[in-house]
């Protein structure tokens, strides 16, 4: 019983740690982000990586996801005869909430998992040790960057996502099922308000940008460094993130679209 | 590595895309994004009430769309709706005595305006008025029409 006790201790302890250093890190990173404007090619070079690489996921699941909205919506809407609402429908999941929670999770697969193992590696492999007696400050030098990138790639990400995807509904229902293209347009404007909508959307993409960069380079930075270690590391980024954007898109919507 | 310059050159491309998507969301909010259809001809409509009628809805003569809404106001003086239709111009063989009328696609479905033919040999041109009939249906206005029958007849017998 005491030996229970005492391990729910250590395991309650360990987490609180972990969760003490993540912070410490953010502030480190925080404070040293200003150091990466003057040499901006740094946060370019992780732009390329995090942002443009993870284009063609992005691209190709947003029109899949709203080809996917836009036939489902318009069997359900068909019955009542407001297939003509199909605009509103598409757009609205969209911006409002798939749009940046199903980037946030692809993103925390393509370009999370890999932030994550290539500074574990650079732990592993003691690079950020080496820059350390170079006296060059790891925490500016390699993560400041990647933390940058990862949180101005998102909202564009997620931007491109949902427009990609009213594109694909728009295929779809005006193109394959015959839905009346003006009124697919027309009731989407209509309903569709930029700061109700759009805005909260960009305000949760912001947030799960920062919040899934934040787990991926703290989990790469923190990791164990053997093989194992990062192993280990990018399979809990990706875990974390996945909990995490969900959690907090339930606390955003709540906060945002709760009190009508 | 790739080259800088090529990774520079993705990196605004990206930024770019990411930049034109948040446009297009946001445009497709105003109603700035009004796919321009200038062609066609102008005219206006009249009716007593178009409960619901939204600009850009379809005009359609015997179920084809033959134009669109492309603007609703108000007349003070005559406590009318003003509405104004732009026909494509392929569809200009039409009698100036055409009657216009709002009606509901299916019982919840969208508003459009429906025009019947007229009679006359002449036909509509650009700033003619269609002849307004029909007004849309109010389901309030109907629901206390037959509660306010229905009192009549339980009355008189």
């Amino acid at each position: 019983m005491v030996e229970w006790l005492a391990q729910l201790g250590r395991t309650g302890l360990r987490f609180f740690e972990r969760l003490g250093r993540a912070h410490l890190l953010l502030l480190h990173i925080l404070a040293g982000v200003h150091t990466v404007v003057p040499r901006f090619g740094l946060a370019i070079q992780q732009l390329y990586s995090v942002g443009v690489l993870s284009l063609i996921i992005i691209v190709v699941s947003g029109l899949f996801v709203g080809m996917v909205l836009g036939l489902q919506g318009y069997n359900t809407l068909v019955d009542f005869g407001a297939e003509e609402s199909l605009g509103v429908v598409v757009a609205l999941s969209l911006v409002r909430e798939l749009g940046p929670v199903v980037t946030a999770l692809l993103f925390a697969g393509r370009a999370g998992s890999a932030l994550t193992a290539e500074i574990g590696l650079m732990k592993a492999t003691e690079q950020l040790s080496a820059m350390e007696m170079m006296a060059v400050d790891p925490l500016r030098r390699v993560l400041a960057p990647r933390f940058l990138a990862g949180f101005l790639s998102m909202p564009l990400l997620a931007a491109i996502f949902s427009a990609v995807g009213v594109l694909g509904g728009f295929f779809v229902g005006v193109g394959l099922l015959g839905v009346d293209e003006g009124s697919y347009w027309s009731q989407m404007q209509d309903k569709v308000d930029l700061y109700d909508d759009i805005y909260n959307g960009v305000v949760k993409s912001v947030v799960f940008g920062f919040v899934a960069t934040w787990i991926a380079v703290f989990e790469g930075y923190d990791a164990v460094p053997t093989a194992e270690g990062v192993s280990r590391a990018t399979t809990r980024t990706v875990v974390h993130t996945a909990l995490a954007v969900l959690g907090l898109d339930f606390v955003l919507t709540a906060l945002m679209f709760g009190e009508q | 590595m790739l080259h800088t310059r090529t990774v520079e050159i993705w990196v605004g491309v990206f930024v770019a895309a990411g930049l034109a998507a948040l446009f297009m969301l946001a445009m497709q909010v105003s109603n700035l994004s009004s796919l321009s259809e200038d062609e066609g001809y102008l005219v206006t409509a009249r009716f007593e009430n178009i409960n619901g009628l939204k600009v850009r809805a379809a005009v359609n003569m015997a179920g084809v769309r033959i134009g669109r809404v492309s603007a609703i106001d108000f007349d003070p003086e005559t406590f009318e709706a003003v509405v104004n239709i732009r026909i494509d111009s392929r569809y200009d063989k039409i009698p100036v005595d055409s009657i216009a009328g709002v009606y509901t696609a299916g019982l919840l479905g969208e508003k459009y305006v429906g025009v019947k033919p007229g009679v006359e040999y002449d036909n509509l041109k650009n700033g003619d008025r269609l002849k307004g009939g029909q007004s849309a249906i109010v389901l309030e206005d109907l629901i206390g029409q037959f509660l306010f029958s229905k009192a009549a007849d339980g009355g008189s017998q």
